[in-house]
């Protein structure tokens, strides 16, 4: 990706508490279906996976398909349980991995 | 090739074009081939190892537009009633379409780490169908709902 | 059913086109500055509320991770003179406008303005360049290229709920020659089609044509995503899809025939509220 996926997660959270993220991805999700102006049909290339992941254990992932539009936005959940980093990671066709980490602190 | 000169009968310039935009029409529809509604259940199925789904299940809430002023970029909210808790959660939610070229369109996985099973995202529907939403939960029950959704094609200009 | 339909809104389209074509669209000096619509309104007062949703929020809008590279730009030395936009401007939200005085807020509520080189409209796109050329020594962006509207969008956005303005009507003003060129451009009819602007936006605005509402096509929620190009995307992009709709010739980006426009079109919307970078459908 060339442009920095944007995540919003909260900087503090009480504990237990149940709070919202959301991810905005820059990518054009070609879907395969596609011909480009040579008539040739333009091969599928679009982020396939998003995983979110707190001390290596994953909490929430997609599998997406073309049918997911450009740009792809993801909006999930997750329970506060303790301070810390949370990986955020998108995976395309071609196996290229894109990382975003955040932290939250839990009181 | 005479014979074939003989049987021509003349066809006026309009008869022509409706002959030639019907062509068109067939074999548009031969060569994008979309997915059906069975296809979308087939699918659901694989997705959930062929378990009974309670569909039309009051569980799972589907927000979508009724008409969709793209259909390029439609956004979807599906909530599933669930506690979300180690022995009671969702495991997945699969989106389907059973008119998009092919049904899939994105499955999320979940933990009870999510404490809440609702989630958004935005979709590409090629045209007015059904949206499905399959819950899978971890007793293994599968919960379904579905939306129509009008697609217009919407946007004049380039 | 479906065809009727379609069949008569083309019909009252091109009819209402037709009848007015036949009047004369010149106006008398005394009404050159009378507004041409009685009340002024944005693309945003008829999206769907889920497309409004996606611009009012500033973190959803899809535009924004293009803003935030350009963010990145802003801060970025660049050219042989090595310097960056924050060096002459100071951050983008600088209501001072850095150490040369000059803020980004209030830009997308006043441009196009006046470029005393071309002796002609200059709009942010190409301010930007200028501003690459002449002071970082830089290769410019791309018109349309993915920089170049993140940072037209960046420079925008501080101008947001800010209200259009222009002078440029006024035969005092150096953009009225501009602004006579755009309002011919209006209302000239042009491509296979034969329609002129105000056919579909300004005698039809506010009527559907088939599922397509037309807008009055105001220019304020530009640069925008467009959901239907599923990228971001200028104001001249419009344009030229808009003259590709009627089947006529493109212009080029930043060709004065659209700086004309540009020009002509922040006029017909005065005071309505800056919110580019938009989402429209």
């Amino acid at each position: 990706m060339s442009k920095k996926p944007r995540v919003k997660l909260p900087k503090s959270a009480q504990k237990g508490e149940i709070v919202e993220v959301k991810t905005l991805a820059t990518h054009g999700m070609e879907t395969g279906n596609r011909k480009g102006k040579d008539g040739n049909k333009i091969p599928r290339l679009i982020l396939n996976k998003f995983t979110c992941s707190f001390g290596g254990k994953e909490i929430f992932s997609a599998d997406m398909h073309p049918s997911v539009s450009a740009n792809p936005y993801i909006a999930f959940n997750i329970r506060a349980e303790s301070s810390g980093e949370y990986t955020f990671t998108w995976i395309d066709d071609n196996k290229e991995v894109t990382e975003v980490k955040e932290t939250m602190t839990v009181s | 090739m005479t014979k074939t000169n003989e049987n021509m009968v003349r066809v006026d310039r309009r008869e022509a074009l409706k002959v030639a935009g019907a062509s068109v029409l067939a074999i548009g529809f031969a060569s994008t081939a979309h997915a059906t509604p069975e296809d979308a259940v087939k699918y659901i199925g694989e997705k959930t190892g062929g378990a009974a789904a309670t569909e039309g299940s009051a569980k799972v809430t589907i927000k979508l537009p009724e008409i969709a002023e793209n259909g390029a970029t439609v956004p979807i909210t599906v909530v599933v009633d669930s506690p979300m808790t180690d022995a009671d959660h969702v495991k997945h939610i699969h989106l389907v379409a059973d008119g998009n070229p092919s049904p899939q369109i994105v499955s999320f996985n979940l933990t009870p780490g999510c404490g809440k099973a609702e989630v958004s995202t935005r979709i590409r529907l090629g045209k007015t169908q059904n949206v499905i939403a399959a819950a899978v939960m971890s007793d293994g029950s599968v919960h379904t709902n579905k939306q129509e959704v009008k697609v217009t094609i919407g946007g004049c200009g380039g | 059913m479906h065809k009727v339909k379609s069949v008569t809104a083309m019909a009252v389209l091109l009819g209402a086109g037709l009848a007015l074509g036949a009047c004369t669209t010149e106006s008398t000096t005394k009404d050159v500055m009378k507004h041409p619509y009685k009340e002024v309104w944005s693309g945003y007062s008829t999206a769907t509320p889920e497309t409004r949703a996606m611009q009012d929020d500033d973190f959803a809008n899809p535009y924004m991770p293009y803003v935030d590279a350009a963010a990145e730009l802003w801060d970025t030395p660049a050219g042989e003179a090595k310097k960056s936009c924050a060096d002459c401007h100071g951050a983008p939200d600088d209501a001072k406008g850095g150490s040369m005085g000059i803020p980004m807020k209030g830009v997308g509520a006043k441009y196009p303005a006046y470029d005393p080189e071309s002796h002609g409209p200059i709009n942010v796109e190409l301010r930007i360049q200028k501003c690459q050329t002449d002071h970082q020594k830089a290769k410019p962006f791309k018109y349309e290229s993915d920089e170049l509207l993140g940072m037209t969008g960046l420079v925008v956005m501080q101008s947001r709920g800010m209200k259009r303005e222009t002078k440029a009507a006024e035969q005092s003003d150096p953009l009225y020659p501009a602004w006579l060129q755009g309002k011919a451009f209006y209302y000239q009819r042009r491509g296979q089609l034969d329609l002129a602007c105000k056919h579909c936006h300004e005698d039809n605005a506010a009527i559907l044509v088939r599922a397509e509402l037309l807008s009055q096509g105001q220019s304020n929620g530009f640069p925008t995503y467009r959901l239907k190009w599923q990228k971001p995307g200028s104001l001249h992009r419009r344009f030229r899809g808009c003259n590709n709709n009627i089947r006529s010739e493109p212009y080029a980006y930043g060709s004065d025939e659209y700086l004309a426009l540009e020009t002509y079109l922040a006029w017909r919307g005065r005071g309505l509220p800056i919110e580019g970078p938009s989402v429209r459908k």
